[in-house]
């Protein structure tokens, strides 16, 4: 290399990157701290991690490709990106994989080192793509990763296996040199997590520093990109992923409830990290069981809510479906209780890394009996904050077992959270029964919730469970009027907590020509979506419930003010079905059913054709 | 349960433990006596604070059992009563959990969570109702049930083997392992007196007869012409002899239990196996437990073995305690605002 030629620096406000590689190349990681840093100097992010169920699937398969895709801008930005801008790909069979998706002129990094005849028979590449002209539509740039990690690490103790394993390394530092990205987190991020094997350190670090080096130093770059920090509101902020505010939220219900937190939990993709991030607060006195099967998980966490503790489970679906049961039992003792389902794809062991929102009818019905729970769900990995510390509020006041519902694209995936301090958050007070004076198990206060008497308190003991008991008395009671009464009294118990949630709001104008109205994790898809199409003069405007069983009051009204209403969903039609039955009007539907997050041009598209093509005005 | 000097209280009596609730098990039924039993010994071992004793039971006629007892209680669903109550004693280990079972509830659809229960020595008392049958869904077999049994799903004979209950929770090692019987409530009393004193993972199975749909299952052990020479009472450091006459005993040959004669001269007590509940070893209590197997052994009751080590609760509740100890009560402000943040001004 000559002289070194000063780079352009291009001004972009949006990019999307994808990484790929094996699955034990370390995608994840080299994804997550570009996604870390970028948030770290101020853009605001989302992400989609997107990995294969198989642990180490055989080096150079095509299912074995581990890919993580984010959108980072100096513009709001709500979803991971429908199209990559940028794909890494360090081996023929990430190209393979991921070339399709890449935009047309996108730029195409590749590890040029990984394409060998071993290599490209194992993708299908029948020629090197690097050597025909099958790439020319992409601003490729070819770089031998592997060997320039190799030179870079000349001289360190590591076995050639181990010196292969920082090549990720040089890819992020590559990525940091070309988004004018600073590696100071990487760089301490190493140092913590290797700090028992300073070798490691040393390699890493090298390798990164190498990646940087190499990216000012070739010819092969010509420009650079700056995006510059977005303009979001005034805070500290963290990048957080959903399950991980998930457990925070939780954490903080146990705060600000004085209850002790207690979690029954059994291990499934992609639920398993709110069990992890839980079990770590044991100095606040949270209690994680982790239990032989799901069942465990749950009717553990009933006996436990029945001893007076916030008492939670957490799983996915195939897990759900194990809980059923338990649920009508919480149902029927009338216990605090919630139950988080991460949804994942189904039927079956479906898709278990992959997200899908195939799970409300499950959550709204999957139970035998009239048997009513409150349903929320989040819309973002940081509302899955929120939303745990609302579900805990609405279990505990109303004795009620709640089910929220996330998915692998929220909890998985991360983006800036405005950290809110603890005393903004709201209270949530909770008294239990003390005064034996006219104590009855299943006497209501006004919001039809019955009595918390924990064991312990004396002269209140009692017995609750399964079978139904008298109203008021709580024996064991079989009268036929009895129970037309208490199966009324449950499920107006869940009605009125539509009382107590915030109304359904509407982004855009209150009356439209369309409303487009989703739940959960659709949110910025359609969000995105909705204001393209509103940029290009359309009459829409967007819903989103986070609060499924009840909804809010004003729902019937809101939708009443579109001319027409479409419900996105990665389902058959769920949601869609639910606001038939309950408001009998008519929706539109858009339903793709990937494992994927929508894609905000399929809304788009649809918005378009629905409002006649385009300029429907 | 503690007897804390302060609280001066009269004695309990089994009325105190009485609900108001109509016992509804068909006559005759062997749970009355369990019932009678439970309540008559409750007022010697839980002297104070009754609001501290929670039962805790699954589905069947025997899991009726909580709504009978003047106590905290939760009917559970079907084969769950043992993680429930490892969900109320986690939660609060101050209180004193009781679970009341069938053989159904417990080792068919509940199987799982028992063994669990046991390998993580959660501190339950474990009352095993087992009348070797269905009762509540009217009589079909059971996986306590004998090879061969004739009931309503198997007309000609079931074929598959049954567990042995105490086998199986000495194998997942339960660290409180005893049997009783419906028809010997001194022996009943004992046996629950001795189950609330352990903590730690504790069975008592208790043979119990089903009149209606198992009627005499466990009619040898419990008739008076034949009771003494089918049963072997357990003592601890006494002798195994059992018979009318008090005139047989066990031998152990090897890792083989036989019976000999001791009124013949040949062999004295001094030749027998003398029982040690706190063996170390629980092959012992394992040999005991397999007597049933062989029609020519007596069946023991009594305490198979006990050991104690830190249980589930306790350790949960220690490790909390060594943490906060370690780091300090948690801060929520400190962990939200995490260690990774930038400020937006
Ligand atoms: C999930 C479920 N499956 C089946 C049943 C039906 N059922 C109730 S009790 C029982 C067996 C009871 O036998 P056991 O546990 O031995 O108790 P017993 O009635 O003999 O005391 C069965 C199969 C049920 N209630 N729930
Ligand atoms: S069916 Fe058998 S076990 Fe059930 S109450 Fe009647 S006699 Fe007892």
């Amino acid at each position: 290399m000559s002289e070194i030629k000063e780079k352009e620096f291009r001004v972009v406000t949006n990019v999307t990157v994808r990484f790929a590689g094996d699955s034990g190349d370390g995608m994840q990681l080299t994804g997550s701290q570009f996604s870390d840093t970028t948030a770290w100097i101020g853009n605001d992010l989302n992400t989609l991690p997107d990995y294969p169920a198989e642990i180490r699937a055989p080096a150079g398969t095509i299912y074995g490709v581990s890919g993580f895709q984010l959108s980072f801008g100096s513009e709001d930005v709500n979803t991971p990106g429908d199209l990559p801008d940028v794909l890494v790909a360090m081996n023929p069979a990430a190209l393979r994989k991921n070339l399709k998706e890449l935009k047309n002129g996108g730029v195409l990094i590749v590890n040029s080192d990984a394409f060998d005849q071993k290599n490209l028979k194992l993708a299908n590449f029948e020629s090197n793509p690097l050597e025909d002209d099958s790439l020319s539509g992409y601003e490729l740039h070819q770089v031998p990763i592997s060997s320039l990690t190799a030179n870079a690490l000349e001289g360190l103790p590591l076995s050639p296996k181990e010196v292969a394993r920082c090549k990720n390394f040089f890819a992020l530092g590559l990525m940091y040199w070309l988004y004018d990205r600073p590696l100071k987190n990487t760089e301490d991020w190493i140092k913590d997590k290797f700090k028992n094997k300073p070798e490691y350190v040393e390699a890493n670090t090298k390798a990164l520093q190498a990646g940087h080096k190499f990216g000012e130093m070739t010819e092969i770059f010509t420009t650079r990109y700056k995006v510059e920090a977005a303009k979001l509101p005034k805070g500290i902020y963290r990048n957080i992923s959903g399950n991980e505010a998930t457990a925070l939220g939780f954490l903080t219900a146990s705060v600000k409830s004085g209850l002790p937190l207690f979690l029954g939990s059994y291990p499934i993709t992609p639920a398993s990290e709110i069990l992890q991030y839980l079990s770590s607060y044991k100095n606040f006195g949270v209690k994680t069981v982790q239990a032989e099967d799901e069942i465990a998980g749950i009717t553990s966490a009933i006996g436990a809510a029945f001893a007076g503790n916030l008492a939670l489970t957490t799983t996915s679906g195939p897990g759900l479906s194990l809980k059923t049961e338990a649920i009508g039992l919480a149902v029927m003792t009338e216990l605090p209780l919630v139950i988080v389902n991460v949804q994942r794809g189904g039927p079956s062991t479906g898709l278990p890394t992959k997200t899908e929102q195939a799970d409300l009818l499950q959550a709204m019905y999957g139970r035998n009996g009239e048997a009513p729970v409150c349903v929320l769900a989040a819309r973002t990995p940081r509302d899955c904050f929120y939303m745990a510390v609302e579900a805990s509020r609405i279990a505990l006041k109303y004795m009620t077992p709640v089910i929220l519902l996330t998915d692998g694209y929220l909890g998985n995936g991360s983006e800036p959270w405005r950290i809110p301090h603890v005393n903004e958050l709201p209270d949530i007070s909770v008294k239990f029964r003390t005064d034996p004076e006219r104590f009855y198990p299943y006497l209501r206060n006004d919001n039809l919730a019955r009595p918390w008497a924990i064991p312990g308190t004396p002269g209140l003991e009692h017995r609750i469970g399964g079978l139904e008991k008298a109203d008021v008395y709580g024996t064991v009671n079989y009268d036929p009027e009895n129970h037309d009464r208490m199966v009324k009294l449950r499920t107006e118990k869940v009605k009125r907590i539509a009382n107590d949630i915030p109304d359904l709001e509407v982004d855009g104008d209150e009356k439209g020509d369309l409303l487009v109205l989703g739940w959960g994790g659709t949110y910025g898809s359609i969000k995105d979506a909705v204001n393209k199409a509103r940029k290009s003069g359309l009459r829409v405007s967007q819903a989103h419930l986070r609060y499924l069983n009840p909804m809010p009051k004003n729902t019937g009204q809101v939708l009443k003010n579109f001319k027409k209403i479409l419900i996105p969903e990665i389902n058959l039609g769920q949601l869609a079905h639910l606001i038939r039955s309950e408001y009998l009007i008519q929706v539109e539907q858009l339903n793709v059913v990937r494992g994927l997050p929508l894609k905000v041009n399929d809304i788009l598209e649809k918005i378009n054709s629905l409002l006649g093509g385009g300029n429907g005005k | 349960m503690a007897n804390s000097p302060e609280v001066v209280t009269q004695k309990y009596t089994a009325k105190d433990f009485t609900s108001d609730q109509d016992v509804r098990w068909c006559p005759g039924c062997g749970d009355y006596s369990i019932l009678a039993q439970v309540q008559r010994t409750f007022p010697d071992l839980i002297q104070t604070n009754k609001e501290k004793i929670v039962w805790v039971s699954g589905i069947g006629c025997s899991s009726r059992f909580p709504y009978y007892m003047n106590t905290y209680g939760f009917h559970g669903i079907h084969g769950r009563a043992a993680i429930i109550a490892t969900g109320v004693k986690v939660a609060n280990p101050d209180l004193s959990v009781w679970v009341a079972t069938g053989d159904g509830d417990l080792l068919s659809i509940g199987g799982n969570h028992f063994i669990h229960a046991c390998r993580k020595n959660v501190d339950l008392k474990v009352l095993l109702f087992n009348n070797r049958i269905y009762g509540l869904t009217k009589g079909q077999y059971s996986p306590t049930s004998e090879k061969g049994k004739v009931t309503k799903t198997t007309p000609f004979g079931s074929v598959d083997y049954p567990f042995n209950p105490l086998s199986l929770a000495l194998g997942s090692d339960a660290t409180f392992v005893a049997r009783s019987i419906d028809r010997n409530p001194k022996h009943m009393q004992e046996m629950i007196r001795r189950i609330g004193q352990h903590k730690g993972f504790a069975l008592l199975e208790i043979f119990q007869n089903c009149n209606i749909f198992n009627d005499g299952a466990f009619e040898l052990l419990t008739e008076k012409e034949t009771k003494d020479d089918h049963v072997l009472v357990l003592e601890h450091g006494k002798p195994m002899v059992f018979g009318k006459n008090q005139d047989k005993g066990i031998k152990l040959d090897g890792a083989h239990p036989i019976v000999v004669d001791i009124s013949n001269g040949k062999y004295s007590k001094d030749d027998l196996w003398v029982h040690d509940e706190f063996s170390d070893a629980p092959v012992h209590a394992m040999i005991l437990a397999h007597l049933d197997d062989r029609p020519d052994l007596p069946s023991p009751i009594g305490v198979f073995r006990q050991v104690i080590k830190e249980t589930y609760d306790e350790g949960i509740k220690n490790q909390i305690d060594k943490i906060i100890e370690k780091k300090g009560k948690g801060d929520l402000e400190k962990v939200l605002f995490g260690s990774n943040t930038w400020e937006v001004a």
